[in-house]
């Protein structure tokens, strides 16, 4: 069985659900293999981590040049990897820089692409939520291995009792590769709560909030659920652009999307309307976000969220 | 020094899109210059004004070029009328139904032979929506690659830019040297609308238009025949069940609490 090659994502010091993801992905064509690039020293402990997904091999790749010089390192050496294992695909997982490092290794490689499939088959045709998830379409690259990436949370990363060796393959980065120095990294601030791609319920606020996200923070507290806001909340500088939802935010599909003082843009919708049930909470019956929701409340969420919240603990004790 | 911004051409974001035959309708749709392109062409006037001024002919100047139908050539007059210099559009009907692959190639083979010293792009198109074109554009150019910037710095007398990069995994600060590929995401500045003034003069700068054979690549490797992917199907999402709308009257939390208990959300 050929390889399918999925680059595991990380933040030097813990691997990304998605890995187990796209492994459980990859195994529908053919054999894991997971490639970690990373600085020197961190391959085994970083590898040790994808234990009980489906990644069956996995091929480390330590250098201190990733942190300095970025995505082109990367794909450099990405590149160099495909070239000597011909795996029958390459997946990544979708965000702002799997989507660079999988378009620069299409073209690298002379691959076709395709992006933010939520569904990839054994012969590696794809599924796809468009126009803000209006139309599903199916798609396959029809020219050298198809590059891929994947939405986070598309599937369960399936659960084994693989334990992947660690093989550490020495490659050399090019100069040309190396054009860019990053000069300072800030982290963004994980607070306590779930990733907004991979939560299971989100709540959101909009203008509606006014600056005061302390009723959203406390409905997504207590549900475990992460926050999100609109553009509007985000350009405000309420709340930090990382959590913005839609079209240029992030795209999620959770259980649950509370939005809270959001008046439903067709550009946020476009982030969030293949949610499984959505609530809105807003003070105007005419807004748009109602024609979407499972459960709509005509009122100010600064008095409905507190009384949900009661509701919600009341029932649990 | 002379910038370069790929601008497209697309349906308006604010309307429903429809797909016919496993493409983007486009019929039925105002189409209008992507808004986050305005964003950086927003970027580099106000990277050329300040150099630019006090001098009659501008030392400093601004290209739009766009792949896309002739009618494309209203997306790159709009940028013009915001105060760019001059516009390039590459259009040929066997561009129609080009995939990334082949969009990055066209608008790289431009860009290489312009001379320019920069590029920049929005982050995103925003009926493809896949955040890639940049990052190929840097790829087949073999230029610096500073992509999704939340500010951009240039110091062109020493031919150097800094970004700081804004992604969902932070904020990285990252510089190079002159020539670079540059992305700008929608926090970066606010784009001007166009002046009367600005309309006007839009309508006297030249808008060059370039066949494939032009730019010297073969309509084989581009269009629907030249996409390395192919659409097999697409299917309208099926619409969502009417939902139910209560009008709070001093009780709406607690209902919203009962319904979210009734679907076991809670
Ligand atoms: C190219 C482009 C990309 C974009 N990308 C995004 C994106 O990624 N994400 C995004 O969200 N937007 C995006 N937008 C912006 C989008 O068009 C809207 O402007 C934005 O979503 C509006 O945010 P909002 O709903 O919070 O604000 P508004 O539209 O102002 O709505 C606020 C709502 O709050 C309600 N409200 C006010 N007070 C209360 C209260 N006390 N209780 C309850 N309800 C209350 C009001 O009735 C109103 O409906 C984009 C726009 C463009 C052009
Ligand atoms: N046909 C095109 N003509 C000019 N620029 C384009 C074209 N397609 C994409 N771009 C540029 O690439 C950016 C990202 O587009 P995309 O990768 O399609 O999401 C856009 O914001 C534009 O700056």
């Amino acid at each position: 069985m050929s390889d399918v090659i999925l680059l595991a994502d990380h933040d030097g010091g813990k691997v990304a659900k998605t890995v187990a993801e796209l492994a459980t992905f990859a195994k529908r064509g053919g054999t894991p293999v997971a490639v970690i690039l990373c600085a020197n020293g961190a391959a085994d402990a970083l590898g040790a981590q994808l234990a009980g997904t489906d990644v069956e091999k996995v091929v480390a790749v330590e250098s201190d040049d990733f942190a300095q010089f970025g995505i082109p390192a990367m794909v450099d050496v990405l590149a160099q990897l495909v070239d000597s294992h011909k795996p029958a695909a390459v997946l990544v997982a979708s965000s702002a820089r799997g989507k660079e490092i999988a378009g620069r290794l299409a073209v690298r490689a002379g691959s076709g692409i395709i992006t933010d499939a939520v569904d990839v088959a054994a012969d590696f045709a794809t599924t796809q939520s468009v126009f803000g998830g209006s139309f599903t379409v199916s798609s396959k690259v029809t020219h050298g291995i198809p590059v891929i990436t994947i939405r986070p949370s598309a599937i369960e990363g399936a659960s084994t009792s693989n334990t992947p060796v660690v093989e550490k393959v020495n490659l050399t980065i090019s100069d040309k590769a190396k054009l860019v120095k990053i000069t300072n990294v800030q982290p963004a601030v994980k607070g306590g709560r779930p990733e907004l791609t991979e939560a299971k319920i989100v709540v959101s606020g909009g203008r509606g909030t006014n600056g005061d996200f302390t009723q959203v923070e406390a409905m997504a507290d207590l549900l475990g659920a992460a926050v999100g806001a609109s553009r509007a909340a985000t350009d405000a500088g309420w709340y930090p652009h990382t959590h913005q939802v839609g079209q240029t935010g992030k795209t999620v599909s959770p259980q649950l999307y509370v939005a809270c003082g959001i008046s439903g843009a067709i550009q946020h919708r476009a982030g969030m309307q293949t949610s499984k049930t959505i609530v809105a909470i807003n003070k105007d019956p005419e807004a748009p976000i109602f024609d979407l929701a499972d459960f709509g409340v005509v009122g100010d969420l600064f008095a409905v969220l507190p009384q949900a919240r009661e509701a919600i603990q009341a029932k649990r004790s | 020094m002379k910038i370069a911004v790929c601008v497209k051409q697309v349906p308006d974001s604010w309307a429903e899109k429809k797909m016919v035959g496993g493409v983007l309708d486009r019929a039925g749709v105002d189409a209008v210059l992507n808004d986050l392109d305005e964003y950086a062409i927003e970027e580099a006037l106000r990277i050329v004004e300040p150099l630019n001024e006090g001098k009659e002919t501008p030392e400093h100047t601004i290209t739009l070029i766009s792949m896309g139908p002739d009618r494309a050539s209203e997306a790159i007059r709009k940028g013009l009328s915001m105060g760019a210099d001059s516009g390039i559009l590459i259009a040929d009907a066997a561009l129609a139904g080009s995939d990334a692959i082949a969009t990055s190639k066209v608008l790289s083979d431009v860009v290489a032979a312009g001379g320019f010293d920069l590029v920049f792009c929005g982050t995103e198109s925003t009926d493809a929506r896949m955040s890639v074109v940049p990052a190929m554009l840097a790829e087949r150019l073999g230029w610096a690659q500073l992509t999704f910037a939340g500010s951009v710095k240039v110091d062109a007398a020493n031919s150097a830019v800094e970004i700081a990069r804004m992604t969902e995994s932070g904020v990285e600060t990252m510089s190079a040297s002159f020539p670079c590929v540059v992305s700008v995401i929608e926090k970066i500045n606010e784009p001007r609308y166009p002046s009367f003034k600005g309309i006007m003069a839009a309508k006297k700068k030249v808008i060059e238009t370039k066949s494939l054979a032009d730019v010297g690549i073969s309509n084989s490797e581009v269009g629907a025949t030249g996409a390395w992917s192919a659409v097999a199907d697409a299917q309208a999402r099926p619409p969502r069940d009417k939902g139910i709308k209560i009008e709070d009257s001093g009780d709406g939390g607690s209902k919203l609490a009962e319904y979210l208990a009734e679907k076991r959300l809670v």
